[in-house]
């Protein structure tokens, strides 16, 4: 067992604002774009314009000749400086995803897909030139339907296949037909999930210079994942690990968006090895919502077997998930999907589970990992059947869940779609939730709303999330990704500690929470700690920002490495003051006796080691900077609970939803800094309403043009689509670490969607009206509703 | 998204303004506050060979009140409208309407004027101007011409604007004893474009509607009096007016349909009847 002697009124778990706070909302941040290179060359993309196309590339002269331009590069160009790569994971045998390269060949398959770079003084002279450059388009049939791509009559997404199929697998448990068969009810709906994306604040932003003379590459970018990052550069462009540097600094949002490898990037990168000339490239806001991952395209069909009691039998789900062109390097697209159908049913018990899955390719961007990957789909599902099932027994919604809760006595229990289930608090958070909300006193509130004609609805939704991935999530699929998280600390002569992490910072505030965990662990104020993140020069090797494990694992190995250098203090301490080492503590920067008397400061302490050694007495040899890395070897998850509900108004004349107010209980385990947590649950559960109610990335059914390429027309939750959002706590830590943290980032977008779907779906039942589909938008109420007709 | 290349001008009076554009003919494209013509100059989608920015002279964005008419200069911002008294007091439906106008940052930069030039049928004022029977006053090197604002939107982002021509400013017939104004919308988020608006200018004789002016923003290509709709408000009620909006030619498209528009066009006018003021 890790050494878990928390301090008793420690850092952990006070509600400190950030320390980076000021500095950024100053003006201060530096993001990519704000670092230029002295001769840095400026990069823009030639995108195909159709979402799938022959095309070659005729003439490059006239935009060459353009005063400014340095090169016009096609894939033919790029290839002899950079590999190609193919998504694989023994995760998934048999997954299909064609090669890809930085820049397209002779085919494109998605509209946004990098075909051709230019290369120039200013990117205004870049896009100039990008007009210049002659390429004769041979449109072709594009695939966008999930389900219809699968059809034997589809066109082809690749040149070269016969299906469209990538993937497709079945899993479960139990006897599921038994117990359909056997059921007293069978509720049943088939929804579907539009794309959406995540629109960080700060796009994708590379900059990259290659130093030819030292064939080192270093690389500035905005990603949240750097020692990926630095893995896969040194492999695609087959250069040394250790020359090449990856440095995100400021990092302006991420949401899964930034933990992929692009081809843009790898193709900036491999520019910048040819020229020999730093490039530097900003993705702008059409290229983003056009060509950063999208996610959430699923057309599930979803049933659950209830018993004369009102105990869940079973549960069968039946999932198409549109993939798009190519399954997302490295980590492949089908994870998500495999966490939609993982976490379906999660907060309860049940029998008996089958899962079925069909991965889609499309003429598309590809799809990867966003906030609470594939979470809200599997969460929507289980718990709208959930209401429909309460619903057919008369039953109030949360009577019905708090039956079928699993009990905290069964755990750890592995559930039939093989989720293993520890630790939950689902009584607890139950019994905090119901405080929290005043049910007697709400639904008053609503009744009264309702005597008054106003279309209002409460919905529920319970959440269980597989947070902090261990080894054991992408290890055995052989895919090369950290789970694990190194942090080195430092004395400084001053008695300041400094903390190198591999954790990255990405605006979620985790520094924050480092901070705190390494002063307890040391024994010396926040303020004597800083702490360095985002440059793999700096920090050994870790897995960054993904999976809501910055506390989880990043705070596991900081609390290590701040053990064994406050142990070393007290060992030299010791040594000084012809004492014991267990004789003496570290607190608040001072070492002190049994009784709490001060003894030395130490910052004398370290003075003496770093410029007065002399004095040390022989054979003391003290070691001020101490590392620890941390992978967890049990659950290959952390798991993670809560409730959710949300009160939203529906105006039955033009569809639209009004979200009124939404409540958030969660238990992620211990809180580093609940003020950190509560605004990430805020921010996650704002997203999640964005996902219910407004974001969709929309192709013509026809020809597959992406249709919402603005912000004026992909729509994000402004502040008036939001609400108050009143969040509360359980605090169950984690048996198995020594901080006891989980993951708390994404709690808040896992079960926001299905609590607005419910609550939707309760506002439109007097009205024997029912919807089925996300976003939830006018058109989809109005249809509902039968004041449109469905092809209206 | 950046522009193509464009020359700029930045006149300091109406006559070199006037030259300027005359010179640009097709080419030349004024900018006021680039609310929408920045984004569509950075997206290329606007490609002017010549910009002829009018921050500089002066005068156009006087808001007056005189003889029963108000007068707002093409290049008065959506705020400073928005906190005019006069306008408050003269044309209540631009105040009622402009709360719908994005949002204060873009208020305080986009003018009355680019809004009506711009034409995009979705727009408030466009609507607003149609349903007060607005004038537009042009100008051009060679004088002056006045534009009723029925025959100035022609369809989308086309207007009776000549090349060479300025919107100078519009007149707009101070609100007559007896008469009510209302602005309607419905839009997914606030200050975004309307899926549909409806504008109303009402006269009631008692309880009966008397005389009525309705015109719509996000239904149809080119905002117009719905006279058809009016006729058969006074005539019939609000139930009679609907109907006749069953006729409209409303826009379709995959998000919002034509028969969608035209439902919330009956909804709008509807709430608009029964909450002018």
């Amino acid at each position: 067992m890790p050494d878990t002697a928390l301090p008793p009124d420690g850092w952990i778990g006070r509600p400190m604002p950030r320390a980076a706070t000021r500095r950024l909302i100053e003006g201060r941040g530096r993001y990519t774009d704000d670092n230029a290179a002295k001769g840095e060359l400026h990069a823009a993309f030639l995108r195909s314009p159709f979402p799938h196309a022959a095309f070659g590339i005729t003439g490059r002269d006239a935009a060459r000749a353009l005063p400014g331009v340095r090169a016009v590069l096609t894939a033919e160009d790029l290839a002899p400086f950079c590999r190609s790569w193919r998504t694989e994971s023994r995760a998934f045998p048999g997954l299909v995803s064609p090669e890809q390269g930085p820049l397209a060949r002779e085919r494109a398959v998605y509209q946004g897909e990098p075909v051709a770079l230019v290369l120039a003084a200013s990117r205004a002279i870049a896009e100039d030139a990008l007009e210049l450059v002659e390429v004769e388009w041979d449109e072709l049939p594009a695939v966008t339907d999930p389900a219809k791509a699968l059809d034997a009559a589809s066109p082809s997404t690749h040149q070269g296949l016969t299906s469209n199929l990538a993937w497709r697998t079945e899993f479960g448990g139990g006897d599921v037909e038994a117990a359909f068969a056997s059921a007293a009810l069978v509720v049943e709906e088939r929804f579907t999930f539009t794309r959406h994306t995540g629109v960080p604040l700060e796009s994708r932003s590379v900059l990259a210079t290659y130093d030819p003379a030292a064939e080192a590459l270093e690389v500035r970018m905005s990603h949240q994942i750097p020692h990926q990052m630095q893995v896969h550069l040194a492999d695609l462009l087959d250069l040394p690990m250790g020359r090449v540097r990856v440095i995100a600094g400021d990092v302006g949002g991420g949401f899964g968006i930034k933990m992929h490898v692009y081809p843009d990037e790898v193709a900036i990168c491999a520019a910048s090895r040819l020229t020999g000339r730093p490039v530097r490239y900003v993705c702008d806001r059409i290229e983003a919502l056009m060509a950063d991952i999208h996610a959430r395209e699923h057309v599930m069909q979803a049933r659950m077997a209830v018993d004369a009691e009102g105990r869940i039998l079973a549960f069968d789900a039946d999932d198409i998930q549109g993939l798009g062109a190519y399954s997302i390097y490295p980590r492949s697209s089908t994870v998500e999907a495999m966490s939609v159908l993982r976490t379906v049913g999660a907060p309860y018990h049940f029998g008996a589970y089958r899962a079925r899955l069909r991965c889609a390719l499309q003429n598309k961007v590809p799809t990867g990992q966003y906030r609470s990957v594939g979470h809200p789909i599997g969460c929507a599902t289980t718990e709208r059947l959930m209401d429909l099932a309460a619903a057919a027994r008369g039953e109030d919604p949360l009577e019905f869940r708090r039956r079928n809760f699993l009990p905290e006595a069964m755990m750890p229990w592995t559930n039939p779609a093989g989720g293993r289930m520890a630790e939950l608090s689902h009584t607890a958070t139950l019994a905090e939730f119901e405080r929290l909300l005043d049910l007697p006193g709400l639904r008053a509130e609503i009744a009264a709303m309702r005597a008054r004609g106003r279309c209002v609805g409460l919905g529920f939704s319970a959440v269980v999330e597989y947070t902090a991935s261990g080894p054991g999530a992408y290890g055995p699929a052989h895919v090369p990704v950290a789970a694990m998280d190194t942090v080195v600390v430092t004395l400084e002569p001053t008695g300041d500690v400094v903390a190198r992490a591999s954790v990255a910072e990405i605006g979620q505030g985790i520094q924050q929470g480092i901070v705190q965990v390494v002063a307890d662990a040391v024994g010396v104020p926040p303020s004597h700690v800083t702490i360095h993140t985002g440059d793999t020069a700096s920090a050994p090797h870790g897995g960054g920002a993904w999976a809501s494990r910055g506390a989880g694992v990043g705070g596991e190995a900081a609390w290590g490495a701040g053990r064994k250098l406050r142990a070393e203090i007290l060992k030299t301490a010791a040594a000084l003051l012809q004492s014991a080492p267990e004789a003496l503590d570290l607190r608040g920067g001072q070492v002190v006796d049994a009784n709490g008397t001060p003894r030395m400061a130490l910052a004398d302490l370290a003075s003496t080691v770093f410029f007065r050694g002399h004095e040390l007495p022989g054979g003391v040899q003290p070691q001020f900077t101490a590392t620890h890395q941390f992978r967890r070897e049990e659950d290959v998850f952390l798991t993670t609970n809560g409730l959710q509900a949300s009160l939203v108004e529906v105006d039955p004349d033009t569809g639209i939803v009004t979200p009124l107010r939404h409540w958030v209980v969660g238990d992620c385990g211990r809180l580093l800094n609940p003020l950190l947590v509560e605004e990430q649950v805020r921010g996650g559960v704002v997203q999640g309403i964005g996902e219910a109610l407004l974001e969709a990335c929309r192709y013509d059914p026809g020809n597959g043009q992406f249709l919402t390429g603005t912000l004026a027309d992909y729509l994000l939750p402004m502040a008036d689509n939001a609400c108050d959002i009143t969040v509360g706590h359980v605090e169950t830590p984690y048996s198995g670490s020594a901080l006891g943290a989980k993951g708390a980032g994404e709690a808040g977008t896992c079960g926001a969607p299905a609590a607005v779907l419910n609550a939707v779906n309760d506002a439109l039942a007097s009205r024997g009206a029912r919807v089925s589909e996300l976003p939830i938008t006018p058109t989809v109420i109005l249809r509902a509703l039968g004041t449109l007709e469905a092809s209206e | 998204m950046k522009p193509a290349r464009f020359d700029y001008a930045r006149p300091e009076t109406l006559s070199d303004a006037l030259a300027i554009l005359a010179d640009g003919g097709a080419e030349a494209s004024v900018l006021a506050g680039g609310q929408s013509l920045m984004p569509m100059l950075n997206l290329r989608m606007a490609r002017p060979g010549m910009l002829v920015d009018i921050n500089r002279i002066p005068g156009l964005d006087a808001i007056a009140l005189a003889d029963g008419v108000l007068s707002i200069g093409a290049r008065a911002r959506h705020a400073e409208v928005l906190a005019s008294p006069l306008v408050r007091q003269a044309a209540p439906l631009l105040a009622q309407a402009l709360h719908h106008v994005a949002h204060p940052a873009i208020r305080n930069r986009g003018t009355l004027g680019g809004s009506l030039a711009l034409a995009d049928p979705a727009a408030e004022m466009p609507a607003c101007v149609t349903c007060l029977g607005a004038t537009i006053v042009l100008a051009s090197a060679s004088g002056k011409r006045r534009v009723a604002a029925e025959k100035f939107f022609l369809g989308v982002y086309a207007t009776a604007i000549e090349p060479g021509e300025l919107i100078l400013h519009v007149e707009i017939p101070a609100i007559r004893p007896g008469w009510t104004h209302a602005f309607q919308e419905v839009s997914r988020r606030h200050g975004d474009y309307a899926m549909a608006g409806l504008a109303l200018a009402l006269r009631r004789d008692g309880s009966r509607v008397a005389e009525a002016r309705i015109a719509l923003c996000g239904v149809e290509s080119a905002t117009r009096r719905q006279a058809e709709a009016e006729a058969a408000l006074v005539s019939g009620g609000v139930g009679a007016a609907c109907q006749m909006l069953g006729g409209l030619d409303a826009m379709g498209g995959d998000e919002v349909t034509a028969a969608h528009r035209i439902h919330l066009a009956r909804v709008l006018l509807r709430r608009a009847v029964g909450t002018e003021d």
